[in-house]
């Protein structure tokens, strides 16, 4: 049976919004929390402001275990955890979990390597001024990083809108669980066209917003 | 003001088991006085910056003690640190300007991080850049300016916080001459009407004779040679000083030019310092030489004459030889 596009495009709405809601949730809390990963990484690295050889071998342990796993395996892996946490293993909330974990560490690593591109003597001159660790953190590196960094969470961004299609297909709901159950279980063409549509206007959509913001932050 | 005892710094070695560095700053001790401008010259690696960065503590010494006011910087907590470093401005190199904040903001930082609230700190920000005659770019950010624009930024920033002393890392080595000599006049300014101590350090001896009242010569780690400026320039006992001096002064022909002149000017070759107090003319009138003048450099160093006049000497050569002996006899002629 093909979708019957006279109802059929409330389906696909309701499937954009669990998309955008999914995507825009895990951006959130992955934000917040991997600028703090990420500004842990720099701070306690070799050299740093806060150096800590502890922290920092654990949470680089921590990146580099869970950055080189491919999405799909890590849905499944986290799924015990996530029954933990969510309370369940299928829908929206549950999506939200594996993706916000994974997430986090992807732009913990943005933001170190942001950081790192900062120029040194502009923390010598905070430092001379009498600023503290934390103070240089958040009113130096940061500001002065704030272009590239815009760029990096649109990539994030990018990523994952990617990632909730993926979640989508095990479960996840959105756009990519609606292009599986109905494009793809039911060989429904224009389904799958409809949705691979919606799914490139979002990632347009991301990345020219991700584009005017940094142009902003970097006055070009 | 500022005393360093026996301060060293040793870095780390960059891999393990390479041995010991060689002390970055070994074993210096020296005071600068309040209201002096202190200049620190030596060739780049010569641990000048490591120098400048342990007096506000952005280096810890290895040993030794820095003392800034009187008070121990390594007794005190990094807490109270912070707050010393609040009475001491820095300037750098590369100006370190903060780009994502405008000239204004730049300057609103550090009084900003001295707890003041954002009107009052952007006030007295405009004031400072109204001292470097800035205040017309207030709402610029630091790429729209040109470097000295932007240096003159740098030390509005560091004397926002009016502090007392003020560092100057290689202030103007980033800079073309006729901007060197305006951001000059600006530090000659700083300590003039602001009577802020000032702590330079540079290669270019130049930078200290039109600046500074106390040198210290740095080579390899240590203060080879100090004191005022006018002594160390009139008479530099250390060859690393001697080379600094000459840059500045031209009294003596280098190598270079002796070979052109010893080409041109048949006799012999003598230096005389100006103002050295010996009738030249009886002298040379009495054995019976002729001279010409072949090469001069004169230049002020703390408001006195400094420099050297080369004669070519003709005669009979006893008659040169009895008048270099003459010569010599004081100590600060060049003969050849």
């Amino acid at each position: 049976m093909k979708a019957d596009w006279n109802t059929f495009w409330v389906k696909v709405v309701d499937a954009t919004g669990e998309t955008v809601y999914m995507v825009l949730v895990t951006l959130a809390l992955s934000a917040v929390l991997g600028t703090a990963v990420g500004l842990a990484l720099y701070a306690t690295r070799k050299g740093g402001l806060l150096r800590s050889r502890a922290v920092f071998a654990v949470l680089s342990a921590l990146v580099n275990v869970i950055r080189p796993v491919p999405f799909i395996i890590a849905i499944v892996a986290l799924s015990p955890v996530t029954r933990g946490v969510v309370g369940t293993m299928i829908g929206t909330e549950a999506a939200i979990f594996p993706m916000t974990v994974v997430a986090t560490f992807g732009v913990a690593r943005i933001v170190e390597s942001n950081l790192l591109s900062v120029e040194p003597g502009v923390i010598e001159a905070a430092r001379s001024m009498g600023a503290g660790p934390l103070r240089v953190l958040l009113t130096v590196l940061v500001p002065e990083a704030l272009g590239p960094l815009v760029l990096g969470f649109t990539f994030m961004l990018v990523a994952l809108i990617d990632f909730s299609a993926v979640a989508g297909t095990v479960g996840g709901g959105g756009v990519g669980n609606l292009a599986m159950t109905y494009g793809y279980l039911r060989f429904d063409t224009s389904v799958m066209v409809v949705t691979v549509a919606v799914l490139v206007l979002l990632v347009q959509l991301a990345q020219l917003l991700g584009n005017f913001l940094a142009r902003k932050v970097l006055r070009r | 003001m500022i005393e360093l005892r026996d301060v060293t710094k040793v870095f780390p070695a960059a891999k393990k088991g390479s041995g010991a560095a060689a002390p970055a700053v070994d074993g210096v001790s020296l005071t600068v006085e309040r209201g002096s401008v202190f200049g620190v010259v030596g060739h780049s690696g010569a641990g000048k910056s490591t120098l400048l960065r342990l007096v506000n503590y952005l280096e810890t010494p290895t040993s030794g003690t820095v003392l800034v006011d009187g008070q121990d910087l390594g007794a005190l907590g990094e807490r109270r640190r912070r707050e010393v470093r609040r009475s001491i401005g820095m300037v750098f190199q590369q100006f370190n300007l903060f780009r994502s904040r405008t000239v204004l903001g730049n300057v609103a930082y550090p009084l900003r991080l001295s707890g003041l609230g954002r009107a009052e700190a952007r006030e007295r920000a405009g004031e400072a850049l109204r001292f470097v005659g800035l205040d017309a770019h207030a709402r610029r950010y630091p790429e729209q300016l040109s470097g000295g624009q932007r240096q003159r930024v740098g030390i509005a920033r560091a004397l926002a916080t009016e502090p007392g002393v003020l560092l100057c890392d290689e202030a103007t080595s980033a800079l073309d001459p006729r901007t060197t000599g305006e951001v000059l006049d600006l530090l000659r300014r700083v300590h003039g009407e602001l009577g802020v101590t000032i702590v330079l350090i540079t290669h270019e001896m130049e930078v200290v004779r039109s600046l500074c009242d106390h040198v210290a010569v740095m080579a390899a780690g240590k203060v080879v040679e100090s004191g005022g400026v006018h002594d160390v320039f009139s008479r530099p006992a250390h060859p690393v000083t001697e080379t600094f001096v000459r840059s500045a002064l031209h009294d003596v022909p280098d190598a270079a030019t002796l070979d052109r002149l010893r080409a041109r000017h048949p006799g012999r070759l003598v230096t005389v310092p100006v103002g050295g107090g010996e009738d030249l003319s009886r002298l040379f009138r009495e054995h019976d030489v002729d001279f010409t003048i072949a090469h001069a450099g004169v230049t002020e160093v703390q408001d006195r004459t400094l420099g050297g006049v080369t004669f070519a000497l003709r005669g009979a050569e006893r008659d040169v030889a009895a008048v270099l002996a003459r010569l010599t006899a004081g100590e600060e002629v060049v003969a050849r």
